[in-house]
């Protein structure tokens, strides 16, 4: 039978100390003061220094310029174009047919029900809305999951998937210090960004195979088993992104028999339930197959997606555990770790999400118009794939765009051939290879199929 | 649902757990002793309670009908309800069911942010006309401030930052979380309730040059204790002759005073002084916008070239944290500072919450007179702002 110690010692003060690590980010570049100092003018009157004195010695002229954000860049460089021919399928944001951005019919109407409440814009609480924790856990894991039953599972609200992975990230690095999370090769850019500025080391398991354009499963849970015992597995639940490549349910299995012989943590980024396959139940499959096994796990939702909300920034970190006292204790410590990042999360996007979910009608209406997404989604995979199919006669296998799941399409094109749908196509991608089917409209199938012939077929 | 048990998790170090973990995993070691179901965090004790929020908490729980709530710094109206502006009600009604809710870029809305700067630094100031400022969307003011800690532990490692004791509890969370030391300058006098200005001056004096002063810009929390012009004049100064790097954290503009230009006295007077500066800036009390998280932190830099470098690395800090900022609440404050009958309702609206606590001090300090109280309350009605000490 399972066994616990029962007393455990305290968790340190030491944790917060400890230097984060900026792997690979540039140091200051800033010489020592002395080499750099500015010798004061001898002015009479020290309160009005010569602006030029000022600007030699600036204390940051040293700073370099970042680099531009891989997909983000994407969309100022389309904006930029002025051609005609241009796409942007670059960031993952859903666009309608006629390639508009679209806000969802159930959040006019519940923020019009918010406008007619007329409610306070108090603080919310560190760990966020009540009403909207409460939904999240139940979308993820259904309200009658023993899970939530038996109050197993810390729930913070989140800046949406992003602050909520990072929340996840700066729990692991105070609780787990010197743990390795691994991430999918390829997974999204920030996932290494984040897990950096959170001082928590990280490696790659397999997962893309560029021959296949599939999954490497063997080559995933070969790096799974390789991994020193108690590692944290980063999983994305559902719509890979950004090859769209999911396990299947078989393989989900196999994935969770790793992990628990290897003692490891799974940790699910949730960034597209209901986006997916346009169900919420089928696209959690994944975490609730594994929280039924009675895993601990870490769970970062994202409602960007689904419903829209990219800007409201709107999520949550889910932490489940073996007791309701446990819970307890992570969900304190979360929130002691939100608190000195931005003392509680914003208000507007939490309390869309629970007047949707809260109200029947809205509710339907929600997943009807989820349907309708994944829906044009598929529409536009299969026309895509009809095109290729059409115009490439090499008899070259494109089915891989049909067996792909959710915005992405990982199209297995190297960088400079991504470059070419840009340079000469005015086809905006990022350079992985991803394209984001979400901003790909039925009437342009035809040139992107151009394209992609182009640049696989004439460019090295 | 069996889990073995591990006896790593009795010792103490997370290095040791973490070892023993391996090596049990390995041996097979198990401890059939205790009960419970194994977890990983087993050893991860209950946070201490947030000294502020934590209040209210209490407070919520409190069932007597006389109680109240003076901890949380939000303000409330004369029967105690929280409020929002009616320049708010009206920009939320012109913005509802607008169409875009397309991710911010990553700085958040630079309209939103050109709007705070001007606020913030007088729109007339020569380094908003040399595009000198770079300056980011923020999570409030908790974010605002910890954007400026990590990039200044990111560009300046060897700098160390200078808080005043007492300070918002959270500034010391913020700066640890960022993994910046940190110190304290003396601040206030409890023998006068008011401003320690030799302490301070000792204290900023002996820091090492270069050094990173956090400073209230107005209606200092928890003190409400605020330097005069003369004294922001000196200190100006002394910062010179030490080369420290001014970061002003405003989060009562127009609330202080009722006058937003005067509120943001201390900034402009560095400004004139040719110092590089950072501003924290938070619409949570000036415009009632707690739960929507809005503000913007602001940097002074040396040219236009570099203010874009160093917006550059702000937006490169907020990415791998959230990505981008909340755009709701940039919609409020833009709708209201852009629009010129808003904004004059704004101005009114602050003016007449600000009028109100002056007038809470007043008639506080007049009954603790009245009932007999031996002691000095004159420290109520110097003190500004939201908070008595």
């Amino acid at each position: 039978m399972a066994a616990v110690p029962s007393s455990f010692a305290t968790i340190s003060q030491a944790a917060d100390s400890t230097t984060t690590k900026f792997c690979g980010l540039r140091k200051s570049l800033l010489p020592t003061s002395t080499g750099n100092c500015f010798a004061l003018p001898k002015i009479k009157d020290r309160s009005r220094l010569n602006m030029a004195v000022a600007t030699d010695a600036s204390r940051f002229h040293a700073v370099p310029m970042a680099p531009p954000d891989p997909i983000l860049g994407v969309s100022e460089a389309f904006r930029a174009d002025t051609s005609d021919l241009k796409l942007n399928l670059g960031v993952g944001a859903y666009r309608t047919e006629d390639l508009q951005p679209y806000v969802l019919n159930v959040v006019k109407k519940a923020e019009k029900l918010m406008l007619e409440k007329g409610e306070n814009k108090e603080y919310l609480p560190i760990e966020g809305l009540a009403a909207f924790n409460k939904a999240t856990a139940e979308l993820l894991l259904g309200a009658d999951n023993p899970v939530i039953k038996e109050g197993r599972i810390a729930t913070v609200q989140g800046l949406s998937g992003t602050g909520s992975l990072r929340l996840a990230a700066a729990f692991i690095q105070r609780y787990l210090p010197g743990v390795k999370v691994l991430i999918s090769s390829p997974t999204w850019g920030n996932h290494k960004n984040i897990l950096n500025d959170a001082g928590v080391p990280w490696s790659e398991y397999r997962y893309f195979d560029p021959k296949t354009v599939g999954l490497d499963f063997d080559g995933m849970l070969a790096d799974m088993k390789d991994a020193p015992n108690g590692s944290i597995i980063l999983l994305h639940g559902c719509a890979h992104n950004p090859t769209g490549i999911d396990p299947t349910t078989e393989q989900w299995d196999i994935i969770a028999d790793v992990i628990q012989e290897k003692e490891h943590i799974a940790f699910f980024d949730v960034a597209y339930q209901g986006f997916a396959s346009g169900s919420l139940d089928e696209d959690a499959n994944s975490v609730r197959r594994f929280a039924a096994r009675g895993m601990e796990l870490f769970v970062a939702q994202s409602y960007s997606k689904n419903l829209g909300l990219y800007a409201e920034r709107i999520g949550a970190t889910n932490v489940i555990t073996t007791s309701p006292e446990l819970a307890l204790r992570i969900k304190s410590q979360l929130k002691r770790l939100a608190r000195p990042m931005y003392s509680n999360p914003p208000v507007h996007g939490a309390r869309i999400v629970a007047n949707v979910v809260g109200d029947p009608a809205l509710f339907d209406e929600w997943r009807a118009e989820m349907q309708l997404m994944a829906g044009r989604i598929k529409q536009v995979r299969q026309k895509l794939y009809d095109e290729l199919v059409a115009k490439d006669k090499s008899g070259k296998d494109w089915s891989f765009i049909l067996k792909q799941i959710g915005m992405f399409s990982f199209t297995g094109l190297s960088q400079s051939q991504s470059e070419n749908m840009t340079n000469k196509w005015h086809v905006y991608m990022t350079k992985d290879g991803r394209i984001s089917l979400a901003g790909l409209s039925s009437a342009k199938c035809g040139y992107l199929a151009d394209a992609i012939i182009d640049s696989y077929y004439n460019v090295q | 649902m069996a889990y073995r048990s591990r006896l790593a998790y009795l010792l103490s170090s997370p290095a040791c757990r973490l070892s023993a973990v391996k090596s049990a995993a390995v041996t097979g070691n198990v401890v059939p002793s205790c009960r419970r179901e194994f977890s990983w965090w087993s050893s991860v004790q209950p946070a201490p309670r947030d000294p502020i929020l934590g209040v209210t908490t209490a407070y919520l729980a409190n069932t007597r009908p006389s109680k109240i709530n003076v901890g949380v710094g939000a303000y409330r109206n004369d029967e105690g309800k929280p409020v929002v502006l009616e320049c708010v009600r009206e920009a939320e009604k012109r913005i509802g069911g607008r169409e875009l809710m397309e991710y911010l870029p990553m700085g958040g809305s630079a309209r939103f942010c050109e709007l705070a700067v001007g606020l913030a630094y007088g729109e007339d100031t020569q380094v908003l006309k040399d595009k000198r400022v770079a300056s980011i969307q923020a999570l409030s003011g908790t974010g605002a401030v910890r954007l400026f800690a990590e990039f200044m532990k990111r560009f300046q490692p060897e700098a160390e930052a200078y808080l005043p004791l007492p300070t918002w509890s959270n500034h010391h969370n913020v700066f640890r979380d960022a993994n910046v030391n940190q110190h304290t300058y003396r601040y206030y006098l409890a023998s006068t309730r008011g401003l320690d200005f030799e302490g301070l001056k000792e204290d900023l004096k002996s820091a090492p040059n270069r050094s990173v002063i956090l400073l209230h810009a107005c209606a200092h929390n928890p003190t409400g204790v605020d330097p005069t012009p003369e004294q922001w004049k000196e200190l100006s100064k002394l910062f010179k002759e030490k080369e420290h790097f001014p970061l002003f954290d405003m989060a009562y503009q127009g609330f202080a005073s009722g006058d937003t230009q005067r509120d943001n006295q201390a900034i402009r007077i560095f400004l004139e002084d040719g110092h590089q500066l950072a501003c924290a800036q938070s619409f949570a009390k000036s415009m009632g916008l707690y739960g929507q998280r809005i503000g913007c932190i602001s940097i002074v830099c040396a040219e236009a070239t570099e203010a874009a470098t160093v917006k550059s690395q702000l937006e490169y800090i907020a990415r791998p944290m959230y990505s981008s900022p909340p755009v709701h609440g940039s919609l409020l404050v833009t709708s209201i500072l852009t629009d010129s009958d808003l904004k004059q309702l704004w101005f009114k609206e602050v003016k007449e919450m600000a009028d109100r606590i002056i007038g809470m001090r007043v008639a506080l300090r007049k009954n603790l007179e009245e009932l007999g109280s031996k002691h000095s309350w004159e420290h109520i009605t110097q003190q500004i702002g939201m908070f008595c000490y």
